[in-house]
């Protein structure tokens, strides 16, 4: 077992930011001279591959078989593109942020190492339009590593010369879905495409790109920097690596740690948030930002990893969990979940610009006691008819985890809303059922 | 028309881009940057300079959460009403701010000072509830401390 945390173990703790001299002292754009020593592309794509990186934006598609797809040699289409996805928009996630914000030469270096894997020689970093901080700190990177002459400057041993342009965006969830993010970049609507194409062999502008979660493209210099072997010892479970989980929600200490991945819930939320807070209990959790289905006391001591799931748990999503306790009305919280996927729907297609209000409206029914036994059995139906195929992208599908999942673990919850004409945890019903 | 310094913040945006019209989103934040919000007649002025319609443009701009189509006050204050900050009282701040300035989520004050708007998630989740006025983020954000922290903001 190999317990450094390479993506975090320099970070300043106060959260100033590691700049260029200073992010070079602890080996920082160390990959970079491999090339020089004669790394050819395959290698680094080979190297990714049996590292067994996993995206970390959610997905968990192992790299190296994402990058697989994208064409090589001399007839390829050029160019082609890099985009990091730093539209960490996901609700209760907030990993990409530590990274950017505190690290943000590990993200150029990453970029840089990508597109020398792919001959990808311009990159884009779409961020989200509210991380000011991390878009100061890396437009300050990126014109350090011009000057530096490790942007826009054959690299190394190598004629390969990358370009890196930060793209802050505007809000709107739907722009992490990466073809919705394409479109966004090329200065249009940002709805997602219909895949097949994807973006790998038509992407932006119409050519060969790879978009790539942020948190994913800062592991591949230390992939590429100490190797395969190394990367496996980092990690408990058969995918390479480490994670950065997090806790949100009411705990003694919410934050975030970047651990061996496959630890599991428990240890987490015991050993590193140091507990659910005082008085107040457990009752479940959604693992991965809100698109994910809620893990109860049994499923506390999985692995938290891509590969450990059993599929009626559902999926890791980003690492950063979200508690829901004992003081808190499970049906307002799934409530609070379907409002925010109502209003970020794009509209493009019909199940999930209808479905989504519906399925908001009849949750506030259930809060305000007007909730009868079909209502329940239409949140039911939603979760059928909003399942993945029968959507155009994944945001509704999504949105439908959580409900699906609280419909199964707290339906005694919900039947307590219609039975008592109210919610059991409001003060305002709690107070109209002592006059009554 | 564009002025000057907008004109040319435009031109250094559309270098990044094979395309000129990749630039509309830096173009609309551009110009709302000088300018406080997008005006039919802003709108107008950025769509010639991208050599597309505004009604195109408009279809983008409108799709945004932080491009302003309508005035807004000096400053803008976003609460965010995710998951996370709904847990830890987002609803407390947002009444508080009912209760300190009389404006509804998506209201101006009557002096111009201030508008409120709701928010996604801020990526500040472990620091809930948190806030973000213009370009600055506040976490653990309680009724008392946001009249310490609105302070700054004339």
């Amino acid at each position: 077992m190999n317990n450094e945390r390479p993506l975090t173990q320099h970070l300043h703790p106060n959260g100033r930011p590691r700049l260029l001299r200073e992010y070079v002292s602890t080996g920082g754009y160390g990959s970079l001279q491999k090339l020089a020593a004669g790394m050819v592309p395959k290698d680094v794509q080979r190297l990714v591959g049996e590292a067994g990186l996993r995206g970390r934006g959610g997905g968990g598609f192992p790299t190296g078989t994402k990058w697989s797809f994208v064409p090589m040699g001399p007839d390829a289409s050029k160019p082609k593109y890099i985009v990091a996805n730093g539209d960490e928009m996901e609700p209760g996630t907030f990993k990409d942020r530590i990274l950017m914000e505190g690290d943000p030469h590990g993200l150029v270096e990453g970029m840089i190492m990508a597109g020398y894997a792919l001959d990808a020689e311009v990159g884009y970093i779409f961020l989200r339009g509210e991380y000011h901080l991390s878009a100061q700190r890396l437009n300050q990177a990126i014109a350090e590593a011009y000057a530096e002459g490790y942007l826009g400057k054959s690299l190394p041993g190598t004629t390969f010369r990358f370009d890196l342009h930060l793209h802050s965006s505007a809000g709107r969830y739907i722009c992490g879905e990466e073809t919705a993010l394409l479109n966004a970049l090329e200065g249009k609507r940002a709805v997602p495409r219909a895949k097949p194409p994807f973006p790998q062999t038509v992407g932006l502008w119409g050519q060969p790109t790879i978009v790539q979660n942020v948190e994913t493209l800062y592991n591949i210099p230390h992939i590429i920097n100490h190797g395969v072997e190394w990367y496996h010892r980092l990690s408990r479970t058969k995918d390479g690596g480490t994670k950065i989980y997090g806790i949100s929600g009411r705990v003694t200490n919410p934050g975030w740690w970047e651990l061996p991945l496959g630890t599991t819930a428990r240890e987490i939320l015991d050993r590193h948030a140091g507990g659910m807070a005082d008085g107040i209990g457990f009752r479940g959790l959604l693992p991965g930002g809100i698109s994910t289905s809620f893990m109860i006391e049994e499923h506390l001591d999985l692995p938290l990893d891509f590969s450990s799931f059993p599929p009626d748990v559902g999926r890791l999503g980003t690492g950063t969990m979200i508690i829901l306790d004992d003081q808190t009305c499970p049906v307002g919280f799934v409530l609070n979940l379907e409002k925010f996927f109502a209003r970020e729907s794009c509209g493009w297609c019909t199940p999930c610009r209808e479905g989504l209000p519906w399925v908001a409206k009849l949750l506030t029914a259930f809060e305000e006691g007007r909730a009868t036994r079909d209502d329940l059995s239409l949140l039911d139906m939603h979760t059928k008819w909003l399942a993945p195929g029968h959507t155009f992208c994944g945001l509704a599908p999504g949105a439908m985890a959580p409900l699906q999942s609280a419909l199964k673990y707290f339906r005694e919850d919900f039947e307590r809303h219609i039975m008592i004409g109210g919610c059991p945890w409001s003060k305002k019903s709690a107070q109209q059922r002592v006059l009554v | 028309m564009l002025t000057e310094i907008e004109r040319r913040e435009l031109e250094d945006a559309v270098k990044h881009y094979p395309e000129k019209r990749g630039a509309a989103i830096d173009a609309l934040l551009t110009v709302q940057r000088h300018r406080g919000w997008i005006s039919d007649e802003s709108l107008l002025d950025i769509a010639r300079f991208l050599e597309i319609t505004a009604e195109d443009l408009d279809s983008i701009a409108t799709f945004y959460n932080l491009v302003f189509r309508k005035p807004v006050g000096r400053h803008v204050a976003f609460v965010c009403d995710s998951i996370s900050c709904w847990i830890k009282g987002c609803e407390q701040v947002q009444e508080q701010i009912k209760n300190l300035y009389d404006i509804d989520l998506g209201q101006t004050t009557s002096d111009g000072r201030l508008t409120v708007l709701p928010i996604a998630c801020l990526g500040h989740c472990e620091r809930a509830p948190a806030m973000m006025i213009d370009q600055d983020v506040y976490g653990q954000v309680t009724p008392e401390k946001m009249e310490i922290i609105m302070e700054k903001y004339k």
